[in-house]
């Protein structure tokens, strides 16, 4: 069954908001407001959490499992090859200094968390992304966006809640 | 007092301002790249010369195998700190003023890094061999020292490198989605394409944006910390008189933020002309960054000053006679130079109108710069030419002009990039600044109708009591 995509263009976050509240509350078939519809803004800005609803973000969980794993594997990478004195005579000092191994364990703990950080951002993220289907340059500009995926019978009543609030560009696209 | 910035610009001009800058800066910009490029032929000529005649034309030789390098490669990490400051200290202050001058400040991080890097091979002088910095076993499958602070230093100067490029690289999506989204066709278009992954400012990008640009910030905050700290430990750690000292990691890091706030005042006032930045980068913003600059040479002048302390009351001679060395010996002009510079200059930001004064300012933020790079110096070269014993004193051996010369092109390869950036990609972050435009006109609207409601609900509670 093919879908509609619309992208209604609109001047601020209050106009914006108004929609969506509409849209989360209206109960229309062929459209599902928490899986369907994407909002666009030129800035970040957490009152679209708000009015979108809470959606969990989970890089930090990337953040801790890299950090720990490549602070883990940093320790034994150092701590192996200087096991290899074992068979060597080492004045008594010991094999596997603990306090000055700390130092490369700490930058490799670092080192893990930004890249595998970087790595859930991509992830969670969706990036690399192709472009969706309907897409304006307004968006990093200065307007705000709320992209909706409905079936043919919703894409009408979806266009009169847009045109009721005003906006001011809405584009159309048939997709799958 | 002055805003920061006009609150009323509109997003789509900020949008054009900053893209105007990718296009047509001053000319003022051609000259610069040009004098940079010449002092930087002037250190390539020295590294050419000394690679074919070796280490000896630099006047490098024991007891004094570091000097003008070695304090390069320290002041290029200093300067390097400045950027994590601003883009995530002040980041996790929620100090907004920081938006429309941090991007610069993080560029200046990565490329004045990769400076340093550079001192690395110049000092090794077989430039070829710079793979032995590595660390890899030998045939015997012994592995280099990981207990050496030089092997640390390798390792917290790559991940600081490689995670400000990162965190340089994450910030900017967003502005390079514009630049995407605003350049017709050609090579910029395919390049800002590439780097925009596909940003499209949806709800679901900014919510894992923000979590990761805090968490990478966090990160950041240490991770700086700990590069300077390992610097200075390449020095304490050894049991050399005048490096040999319990303070010099907060010591290095105190420096590390006051040159690289210096530079950032250089690189305002050059980067506000240059490229029309007037209506961004703000003479409020300015006296933000001199107040922080002036606070921070109270720390650093303060932390000498224990140093000097702790040096004169632990009778420990030798130590001593480093100390009385650099203030009356032949290092006594460059020494009392660096204590002018770094601690007497910057009263002059005390002053509440030179504050915004853009000449004096300048020529104060590099007269900083000096006195800084003179106490990266003076920390190598006095304790070298004046160790232990007297046989190993060499008071005489003063860098050759091939370690100028190299000093000097470095300067020019730092700019060489630094414009570079600045020309291909945004130099101040169109999205936060929008940000900032936008919250702060919000706040002053809240604040304008608060007097109103608060006077509404002062007279209904008079009512109320009637």
């Amino acid at each position: 069954m093919s879908q509609r995509y619309l992208l209604a263009l609109y001047n601020n976050f209050d106009e914006a908001e108004q929609v969506v509240r509409e849209l989360r509350t209206s109960n229309i078939s062929g459209f599902n407001a928490d899986d369907d519809m994407v909002v666009k803004s030129p800035i970040e800005h957490p009152e679209v959490e708000e009015f979108l609803g809470s959606k969990p973000v989970k890089v930090q969980w990337f953040t801790l499992f890299g950090a720990l794993l490549a602070g883990s594997l940093g320790f034994l990478w150092v701590a192996s090859t200087q096991a290899n004195f074992f068979s060597q005579m080492k004045g008594g000092k010991p094999i596997v200094p603990i306090p000055a191994n700390m130092v490369l364990t700490y930058e490799f703990f670092i080192l893990g968390g930004v890249y595998i950080t970087v790595l859930g951002f991509l992830v969670c993220a969706g990036l690399p992304a192709r472009r969706s289907p309907l897409y304006s340059a307004k968006v990093s500009e200065d307007q705000i966006g709320i992209l909706v995926k409905a079936s043919e019978s919703a894409a009408g009543t979806l266009k009169d809640i847009f045109t009721k609030h005003k906006a001011l560009e809405i584009q159309e696209e048939v997709g799958k | 007092m002055t805003k920061d910035i006009r609150e009323d610009i509109a997003w789509a001009k900020i949008n054009q301002d900053v893209l105007n800058s990718l296009e047509t800066p001053r000319k003022a910009y051609w000259v610069i790249l040009f004098v940079a490029f010449c002092v930087f032929s002037v250190g390539v000529g020295c590294e050419v010369y000394q690679y074919n005649m070796g280490m000896g034309v630099s006047n490098l030789d024991n007891p004094h195998a570091w000097a003008l390098y070695i304090a390069s490669f320290i002041f290029w990490i200093g300067m390097s700190h400045s950027g994590t400051l601003l883009s995530a200290i002040l980041h996790i202050m929620h100090a907004d003023w920081r938006k429309p001058i941090y991007r610069f400040a993080e560029a200046m991080t990565t490329f004045s890094l990769i400076t340093a890097a550079m001192f690395v091979a110049v000092h090794l002088g077989r430039v070829w061999q710079i793979y032995y910095a590595l660390p890899y076993p030998n045939e015997r499958w012994a592995w280099p020292n990981w207990q050496s602070p030089l092997l640390w230093d390798a390792m917290a100067v790559f991940t600081y490198l490689s995670s400000s490029m990162i965190f340089l690289y994450v910030g900017m999506i967003p502005d390079l989605a514009i630049c995407r989204d605003n350049m017709q066709s050609g090579w910029r278009k395919k390049l800002y394409t590439l780097m925009a992954l596909g940003w499209e400012g949806t709800d679901r990008q900014w919510r894992n944006f923000r979590m990761t640009y805090l968490t990478v910030a966090c990160f950041l905050i240490p991770l700086a910390v700990s590069v300077h700290s390992i610097v200075s430990t390449d020095f304490a750690v050894s049991q050399q008189p005048g490096m040999h000292v319990t303070s010099f990691p907060p010591y290095f890091v105190a420096g590390a933020l006051y040159s690289g706030c210096a530079a950032i005042i250089s690189l305002f006032i050059i980067l506000r002309y240059v490229f029309k930045f007037e209506e961004y980068m703000t003479l409020p913003i300015l006296r933000k960054v001199v107040r922080l600059t002036f606070a921070i040479a109270m720390v650093w002048t303060y932390l000498n000053c224990v140093e000097f302390a702790a040096t004169w009351y632990s009778h420990d001679e030798p130590e001593k006679a480093v100390l009385i060395q650099k203030a009356i010996g032949p290092y006594a002009p460059f020494f009392w130079t660096m204590i002018f510079c770094g601690s007497v200059v910057p009263f002059a930001m005390m002053v509440k109108k030179w504050q915004t004064n853009i000449p004096i300012m300048f020529a104060v933020s590099l007269l900083l710069n000096l006195g800084m790079f003179l106490e990266r110096w003076m920390i190598v070269s006095p304790t070298l030419s004046h160790d232990f014993y007297p046989w190993q004193w060499d008071h005489n051996q003063w860098p050759s002009m091939v370690q100028w010369g190299i000093v000097f092109g470095s300067f020019g390869f730092f700019v060489i990039l630094f414009m570079g950036f600045c020309k291909v990609f945004p130099s101040v972050s169109m999205y936060e600044v929008k940000e900032m435009v936008y919250h702060r006109s919000l706040q002053s609207r809240k604040a304008e109708a608060e007097p109103a409601e608060g006077f509404a609900a002062e007279e209904l509670a008079v009512k109320g009591a009637n």
